[in-house]
């Protein structure tokens, strides 16, 4: 999958370059690259949504300026003067011709923009799935995601890992979209554009990102009470930080002795019901899989820092971090509460 | 005999009770089958609406101007933009455009008074009775069971958020029957409408010589009855599916959620045209009186409006381009999306034409149709932007997208009607609307508008989606939220100027005349307010501009239409 430079448009590029730097300012300003602009594509297919909207952009940027100028012209020439009072201007009703013009170019313009556009649709879409594409199925919840890697025999949570896909080894990630209730919408938008999550309705779309590192996005569906708080953190990972992340994902969960309490606790409780650490008797479908919950930097779908005092609070009462999450507050005992944390704190 | 007449002995007239006068006043509204009367009902009711839906939208933007803010809680946020969006479509777009229309076509076409008075009477009450059920579910949501609680489900309401295993209370079922109830009522005031339109024309009143906002009354009527149609059939379908059992949108007994989405945007989509197109009568009889001018294009105007009515019953699935169609499917929705521009295309080039060699004054009501113009343009970039279904794949459900749609219902739809208002206001009244005041709400109004909206656009593209009651310090987008929510404010204060110049120019303003803006139509040669009966004698018109023809006797219209 190459990218399509196919739009001769240096100038203007640079034009609208420009435009996209101050559209970015505040947000470099506020700390930098954390913004998920659609005008720092990373991947092929944003990257091809970025080129054609640099073209749609110069066409309606120059009707505008015909349209707005003859308008702006209007308005100065034509207002009315102190001098001319009285006398009404001559009544013009109409010319066949000048509709005529005014109807033909349109219709030009349309015909070129829908024949670009239709060519990006396909190419996007129907863009077969290569051999060394990797697979991961999307499910949507209320109001996390769910990340399942059939081939590798991964479930994670909310922190999505995809490797980096180069000109040399092309490994473009395609997305299997699902959900478990209502709808929801997958948007990370330097990756590419948004896929909705319909029960009942499996999408696919596919990403293939260039450059290592972090790129944040998030639910783009209305989905319910939380629906704001619906974060999704997408890691680009070098060959090398893949395979170890692949490594480390695949094993069971931690076993630690000195924390064989809390591992009680958890087994004991209802949190077993909706969680699954693998290698122990949780099982749970509901909730995020635990399995490697410290390898995640947030907890909640990234409303809260992945921290030991967070897990604490989300334990005690989710509704402190995200009011309307589905987990129920666990009514544990503080002491109970520590030794849960303590042994969530060692599944890396 | 019986002609006999027997004294009663003491005196009857006695002085009615202030309070008995009240009543009787506020009986003679309640009534009432004058179109005129319903008319303002309408309008009344709608700009109570505007308001209400307004201080809603004043608190989300509170809520947003700083990241994580806690002015509003996750639910209450969720319901205000739900309300928001209902309230505004339905209960002060449709009402107000259906009061107008009741206002102003018969008095357009020379009428005593609309095809079906009674049928008018039940479609405002309706109409009126279904906003009152949407608002009481704010006491009543949950019934008996506790606090009430508002439809928090988006105004697209997507299936299945809304079946009941994912809102439980009534809150959902408040926003469906309302809408049944009020579609029942816009039905009514839409069939009143074209028979009126089509039957009760003066003499020489043909079809092509009705003011085009008569015209685009008809084009937005039809388009109602073809677009209510099918978002009450869906209503239905989701009451039977929380109800009686049926799994139309259950997915998880095997219905389709997307079958939802199409009906609500084979509704959805022409609703915004039904909204629009009386926007471009108005637009259409305020620029030629202000230009001094004929409009340009008569007959191509009206072949536009109808144009856009058949394009727009065909272009509903851009609002699904991400909901995973067929390469093939997505494209014919590119293409009969970007054909819309053609025909408003057409529209802007003639309004332009008919500003063009004339002398301008701007008025208030001018000045609102001018920015209108503008912003109407820009509204339609964004629309061609939206429709090129790649680039929508960023941009659907973002901010861009909102400010597309306020674009167009704010900046096109909301001017135009503010210049109907300064402009009939005194036909209605028999007083003016205060001039400076109306300039200060032009101007701040104006101001406030792009500084929300211009903005939004941005924070769309730096990847902020919509319907989140808050958003995260590090994402980039503080600044501009600020920003958008200090132009909220400017405009609010700009519509509190305006409800102060209704009431302050209805008790104190400069006596208005027939005829106050040397206008060309007929309900201009009445007097301000217009009496019952409307006309005294059944008017005769030969051309377009009937009070044209009459103040120009040597030159008249007729000579020159074709």
């Amino acid at each position: 999958m190459q990218p399509r430079r196919s739009l001769p448009l240096t100038r203007t590029h640079a034009l609208f370059l420009a435009l996209a730097c101050i559209h970015a300012a505040p947000s470099i300003a506020q700390g930098a690259l954390t913004t998920p602009s659609i005008w720092a594509p990373a991947s092929t297919p944003a990257n091809e949504i970025y080129h054609l909207s640099l073209f749609v952009l110069l066409v309606t940027g120059a009707i505008f300026a015909v349209v707005g100028g003859l308008l702006a012209f209007v308005i100065v020439k034509f207002h009315a003067r102190k001098s001319d009072a009285g006398h009404e201007p001559a009544q013009i009703y109409g010319s066949t011709q000048v509709e005529l013009a005014w109807t033909v170019i349109p219709v030009l313009i349309v015909v070129v923009l829908f024949l670009t556009t239709a060519r990006i649709i396909f190419a996007i879409q129907d863009a077969p799935e290569p051999k060394s594409a990797l697979d991961v199925t999307v499910v949507g919840h209320q109001f996390w995601w769910e990340f399942r890697y059939p081939r590798l025999g991964i479930v994670t949570a909310n922190e999505l890992h995809v490797p980096v896909s180069t000109q040399l080894r092309p490994e473009p990630t395609y997305l299997r979209l699902l959900s478990a209730d209502v709808d929801h919408s997958f948007w990370v938008p330097q990756l590419g554009g948004k896929t909705d999550l319909i029960p009942n309705h499996p999408n696919q779309m596919w990403i293939d990102p260039q450059t290592a590192g972090l790129y944040l996005g998030q639910c783009a569906q209305f989905c319910g009470i939380e629906h704001a708080k619906m974060l999704l953190r997408v890691y680009v990972d070098t060959p090398d930080q893949f395979d170890a992340w692949v490594k480390n994902q695949q094993q069971p969960g931690v076993e630690d002795q000195s924390v064989a309490a809390g591992r009680h606790v958890f087994e004991q409780q209802a949190c077993m019901n909706c969680h699954t650490i693998a290698g122990t008797a949780a099982k749970g479908i509901f909730g995020p899989d635990l399995t490697h919950l410290m390898s995640r930097a947030t907890i909640a779908s990234g409303a809260a820092a992945n921290t030991p005092d967070n897990l604490r609070a989300w334990i005690r009462d989710p509704d402190t971090l995200k009011p309307g999450a589905l987990m129920p507050a666990m009514q544990l005992s503080d002491q109970e509460t520590d030794e849960v944390v303590a042994y969530l704190t060692t599944l890396h | 005999m019986a002609d006999q007449t027997y004294p009663i002995p003491g005196t009857l007239d006695i002085a009615p009770s202030r309070g008995a006068r009240l009543l009787e006043w506020l009986h003679t509204w309640v009534v009432t089958v004058d179109h005129k009367k319903l008319g303002i009902l309408y309008i009344v009711y709608a700009l109570f609406f505007l308001l209400v839906a307004g201080a809603e939208a004043m608190a989300m933007r509170i809520q947003l101007a700083v990241p994580n803010n806690h002015f509003l809680s996750p639910e209450v946020f969720n319901e205000f933009f739900t309300m928001h969006g209902t309230t505004m479509v339905f209960l002060v777009g449709m009402t107000i455009i259906f009061g107008i229309g009741n206002y102003l076509v018969p008095l357009m076409i020379g009428a005593r008074d609309m095809a079906f008075p009674r049928l008018n009477a039940f479609s405002f009450w309706m109409s009126a009775f279904g906003g009152l059920l949407l608002y009481s579910s704010f006491v009543g949501g949950f019934g008996l069971y506790g606090v009430g609680s508002a439809p928090d489900v988006t105004w697209w309401a997507y299936a299945p958020l809304t079946a009941k295993a994912f809102t439980p209370g009534h809150n959902t079922d408040y926003w469906a029957l309302s809408l049944i109830v009020m579609g029942f009522g816009t039905l009514g005031a839409a069939i009143n409408t074209l028979a009126t339109a089509f039957s009760m024309r003066c003499r020489g009143m043909t079809l092509f010589r009705m003011p085009l906002f008569v015209w685009l009354m008809i084009v937005t009527s039809g388009l109602t009855l073809i677009t209510i149609t099918p978002l009450t059939a869906a209503q239905v379908m989701l009451i039977i599916d929380r109800y009686l059992g049926a799994h139309f949108f259950d997915a998880q007994a095997g219905g389709a959620p997307i079958v939802w989405m199409h009906f609500f945007w084979i509704f959805g989509h022409p609703e915004v045209y039904v909204l629009i197109l009386p926007a471009f009568g108005i637009a259409s009889e305020v620029i030629p009186v202000f230009s001094r001018k004929a409009i340009f294009g008569y007959p191509a105007m009206v072949a536009a409006s109808v144009g856009i009515a058949f394009v727009s019953t065909t272009v509903w699935a851009h609002h699904m381009f991400t909901v995973g169609m067929t390469s093939v499917g997505n494209t014919f929705f590119v293409l009969s999306t970007m054909m819309v521009g053609i025909p408003t295309g057409i529209k802007i080039f003639n309004w332009i034409a008919t500003m063009w060699g004339g002398k301008i004054r701007f008025a208030t009501p001018m000045l609102f149709c001018t920015a209108f113009l503008f912003q109407f343009l820009c509204a339609g970039l964004t629309g061609i932007m939206l429709a090129i279904a790649p680039w929508n794949w960023q941009l659907h459900n973002s901010y861009f997208v909102i400010a597309h749609f306020h674009y167009t219902l704010t900046g096109s739809f909301i001017f135009c009607i503010f210049a109907a208002f300064y402009y009939w206001y005194p036909k209605v009244t028999g007083r003016m609307l205060s001039e400076k005041l109306g300039k200060w709400h032009f101007w701040l109004f104006f101001i406030g508008f792009h500084l929300t909206f211009d903005t939004m656009h941005f924070v769309g593209m730096l990847g902020m989606p919509r319907s989140i009651y808050t958003y995260e310090a590090d994402r980039g987008w503080s600044t501009l939220n600020f920003w958008i929510s200090m132009g909220g404010l400017i405009q609010g204060v700009a519509v509190l100027i305006f409800a102060w110049n209704l009431i302050h120019s209805y008790l104190h303003g400069q006596e208005a005349g027939n005829d106050p803006w040397d206008a060309w139509t007929l309900e201009w040669s009445v007097p301000s307010p217009p009496p019952a009966y409307n006309f005294a004698e059944d008017p005769v018109v030969r051309s377009r501009r009937p009070l044209w023809d009459l103040k120009h006797p040597q030159d008249p219209d007729w000579k020159y239409e074709r």
